[in-house]
């Protein structure tokens, strides 16, 4: 345990060693680890940002969700509406029709009796004339007597 | 691994004692012999092997540290450089804690001595008579001396030189920032003007000038002192092992007990004399209340 020279040596490396770690050592390792805390903290920042920006995308979501939901209750609304009034339509249509076919029926119903009554009529007419025809024994002229048989046959 | 041939306080002796290269008294140059002989050859000697391991560990060191510097990147961080910037990034809290001007030389100054003080303590751990063994093993075979006279002392911290030298370096920085802050008549004012009225003044100068003397004195003795206490108990551990199986076994599981509550000793010891450091230079740029 002498002091000797040593002391000087190592007070020379040491010199030696904190220069270099001052000039090749420290800078970039500060650099590499400011930069990283200013990655991570740029980081953090977009993520908050994305945080809140997914909130509002969200609210926005909800919000024409909603919306969504009014007009389609809205749309459904109406087509029920347009549903009911067709089926009045319909239903109108189909009375006035059947309506139209009652009234075409009797109608004709109308007419065929008509027809028969004339028919039952002139055959009457017929039966009547023959009838008479016998009961004078005397033909009975047609023409002479068409204003009598007109008269009667109307009375039928 | 004492050998038969040495008494224990021979091969204590022998683990203390230096490895120096210097004059002779008959002028010629070389190692010295014995601890004797080492100590006649005065100032200007060197103790080869506190050197040789105290540089190597360094460049061990800034090997290390250059290499992950120059790939530092602000990307995800790879094993190595995660390690380093994880040290720095503690080294850098700490100085930040402690030191509250800005110059930019203190943090890289508190990180180198951490780092190589640390490095130079760990030396410690590795078994106490391996690397000496196989000194010995190289100066007998290689070199062809005679092995007793293979001194070699593997950790730096244990050579008063080693410590002395680094709390030099902080005392003759703590000087010229004091100096450079307060100006010569400020640094003088400190020491000669306080705490007692200026008339007192030699008083005073020689209470702080006490003060400032001790502040490197006492970074030198404190970690040489651990260290040597350290190295010699491992040492004393290490003389059971030639005293049969029993005490070897003992001596073997002692060994381990100390080397592990060392581990806690050196980081304690390189975070302190960084830590007085830092505080020292501190103080050093502070204008006194």
């Amino acid at each position: 345990m002498n002091f000797n020279a040593t002391l000087i040596g190592q007070m020379i490396a040491f010199v030696v060693f904190v220069w270099f770690c001052m000039k090749y050592v420290w800078p970039p390792m500060m650099k590499a680890l400011d930069e990283r805390k200013k990655t991570i903290a740029d980081g953090l920042a977009a993520a908050e940002r994305g945080q809140r920006e997914h909130e509002l995308a969200e609210e926005r979501a909800r919000e024409s969700l909603v919306e969504a939901k009014q007009q389609a209750q809205e749309i459904i609304s109406r087509a029920e509406k347009r549903a009911a009034e067709i089926v009045e339509e319909a239903k109108a249509d189909a009375r006035t029709e059947g309506e139209r076919m009652i009234a075409a029926a009797r109608n004709e119903l109308d007419q065929e009796l008509n027809r028969v009554k004339e028919e039952l009529r002139g055959q009457v007419v017929s039966i009547a004339v023959a009838g008479a025809e016998k009961v004078l024994e005397r033909e009975v002229n047609e023409q002479t007597h068409n204003e009598l048989l007109t008269k009667l046959a109307a009375q039928i | 691994m004492a050998s038969d041939t040495l008494t224990s306080g021979e091969y204590i002796k022998h683990h203390l004692t230096n490895l120096t290269f210097g004059q002779h008294p008959d002028g010629s140059w070389g190692f010295a012999h014995t601890g004797e002989e080492a100590a006649q050859m005065g100032f200007w000697a060197i103790h080869v092997d506190s050197m040789f391991w105290s540089v190597l560990l360094g460049f061990i060191l800034f090997y290390i540290f250059r290499k992950a510097a120059k790939n530092a990147h602000a990307g995800v961080p790879g094993g190595l450089q995660n390690f380093c910037e994880w040290i720095v990034d503690f080294i850098n809290d700490t100085v930040r804690g402690s030191f509250s001007g800005r110059n930019p030389l203190i943090a890289p100054l508190a990180f180198t001595i951490f780092g190589w003080i640390f490095l130079m303590n760990f030396m410690d751990l590795i078994a106490v008579d391996l690397l000496p063994w196989l000194a010995q093993l190289f100066g007998q075979h290689v070199l062809g001396v005679d092995p007793h006279h293979v001194y070699f002392k593997v950790v730096p911290t244990t050579d008063p030189n080693i410590t002395f030298g680094l709390a030099l370096g902080v005392f003759i920085l703590m000087l010229y920032y004091s100096i450079k802050m307060k100006g010569v008549g400020g640094f003088f004012g400190e020491l000669a003007f306080q705490p007692f009225p200026k008339w007192m003044f030699p008083i005073n100068l020689i209470l702080e000038g006490v003060a400032l003397i001790a502040k490197p004195v006492s970074l030198a003795l404190r970690l040489f002192g651990n260290m040597y206490a350290g190295e010699t108990i491992f040492i004393l551990i290490a003389l059971m092992y030639s005293a049969g199986i029993v005490m070897a076994g003992f001596g073997g599981l002692l060994q381990l007990g100390w080397a592990i509550f060392h581990i806690l000793i050196i980081t304690l010891q390189a975070f302190i004399f960084m830590t007085l450091t830092v505080v020292y230079l501190d103080m050093a740029h502070q204008e006194h209340h």
